[in-house]
């Protein structure tokens, strides 16, 4: 069976500063892949290039035998509001809005009617520990209660691939440890797969496997042996 | 750990017989190596011979040995005497680790260590993966949590001092074979 999302060579460059050199990389459904390595081994870039926020300079990304790279901007901007949900370090959450119109927000862009997106959006809430929290704007709650927002919000569409890029950085160990349950249990419950970035070892044991980078490239000691630099 | 002192502590909520103790300490320190029957007649034996637990009983109904045990005062204060005492954090720096890398460089060379590194962090990462998923679980006990919250911590650490060891293997082995 051919993986739900993969990315072949994968090259990609700031100006002269090769940031990918050749990465392969492959996620199946329900399966949660985490990328490790140093600060500016790649695996943020690896992760924006795999969601299709950025494009590659050489070398394919595959989702659902596709290549999406020979997508329009505004056609990988439609797969990542419907397919993908996409998590970072701080939640980003719309200062205006409350926590529930933030999360039913992918929801409305989607198209989903105002009474049913609130509703799902609570429930979202509700499976992080925050429902609470609904009327609140991200303002008012702290760190850890707005990355829990941001988490549902990620989850709310039921995405077929999550990314998570340092998903628990900002957080402290018991909170980071319930959004990363539930981060396992949706890929495990709805087949979601999950691209999960982290340089912490104790987050990336809550992965099937490790893909560890270093100058980018893949690096399969973990220890950054045997990598030209 | 001491064997002894949880045996005392099991105690301490009233008389229990062998069986039982070795039961409740199971329970009670999951993912410890499980106690053996013989481990625990004997402590029991050697607790009852320095006053700190006596006879209460024998109960001849559930198979050949179930003579009941109770804590004594004397068991109590020594008891509480331990609780009270800390640990004194380790006085030395012994590990297989540790010893392994050293040893890697006198009897060969840093590729041999570095080897040794490589694969010691893949086996670690695979304990912790492990450890997490069993944390995860939905029927996980608060035991359990704990348990493998202790064991990942100290695996955490190990591979911090894995990494930061493999930077210095070219220096080590300067020092080690000077």
């Amino acid at each position: 069976m051919s993986p739900l999302l993969s990315g072949t060579g994968l090259v990609r460059n700031y100006g002269a500063t090769p940031a990918l050199r050749g990465i392969d990389f492959a996620v199946g459904e329900g399966e949660i892949v985490a990328v490790t390595g140093p600060s500016g081994c790649g695996k943020s870039t690896l992760l924006h290039c795999l969601s299709g926020i950025l494009r590659v300079d050489a070398g394919t990304v595959t989702y659902r035998d596709q290549d999406i790279g020979l997508w329009s901007e505004a056609a990988r901007s439609r797969l990542r509001r419907t397919e993908f949900g996409v998590l970072f370090q701080f939640g980003q959450l719309v200062p205006e809005l409350t926590a529930v119109e933030n999360v039913a927000l992918p929801l409305l862009l989607a198209g989903s009617g105002r009474r049913e997106a609130r509703r799902t959006a609570l429930d979202w809430l509700d499976r992080l520990g925050v429902a609470e929290l609904a009327e609140q704007r991200p303002g008012a709650i702290s760190g850890g209660q707005q990355q829990r927002c941001a988490t549902a919000r990620a989850l709310v569409t039921e995405p077929r691939v999550l990314f998570a890029d340092e998903p628990t950085g900002a957080l402290d160990v018991l909170t980071g440890e319930q959004v990363l349950g539930q981060i396992v249990r949706v890929a495990r419950e709805q087949g979601t797969a999950v691209v999960l970035v982290t340089h912490e070892a104790r987050v990336a044991a809550y992965a099937d496997r490790e893909v560890a980078l270093r100058d980018g490239v893949v690096d399969p000691t973990g220890l950054g042996l045997g990598v030209a630099g | 750990m001491s064997t002894a002192h949880v045996l005392l502590g099991l105690l301490a909520g009233g008389p229990r017989h062998g069986y039982d103790l070795k039961r409740a300490h199971d329970d009670r320190l999951p993912r410890a190596k499980p106690l053996a029957y013989g481990q625990v007649y004997a402590t029991l034996g050697r607790l009852e011979r320095d006053g700190l637990v006596s006879e209460a009983g024998q109960d001849r109904e559930g198979g050949p040995d179930r003579t009941s045990y109770e804590i004594t005062d004397d068991g109590r204060q020594h008891l509480d005497t331990w609780l009270s005492a800390v640990e004194p954090p380790a006085p030395y720096v012994t590990s297989e680790l540790f010893s392994k890398v050293v040893v890697a460089l006198l009897a060969a060379d840093a590729g041999r260590a570095r080897d040794y590194l490589v694969a010691q962090r893949a086996a670690h990462v695979s304990r912790m993966r492990e450890l997490t998923t069993a944390k995860s679980e939905p029927e996980a006990s608060v035991g359990d949590v704990i348990a493998a919250d202790y064991a990942i911590g100290h695996l955490e650490a190990d591979l911090r001092w894995l990494q930061t060891t493999l930077t210095r293997v070219a220096d080590l082995q300067k020092e080690v074979t000077s």
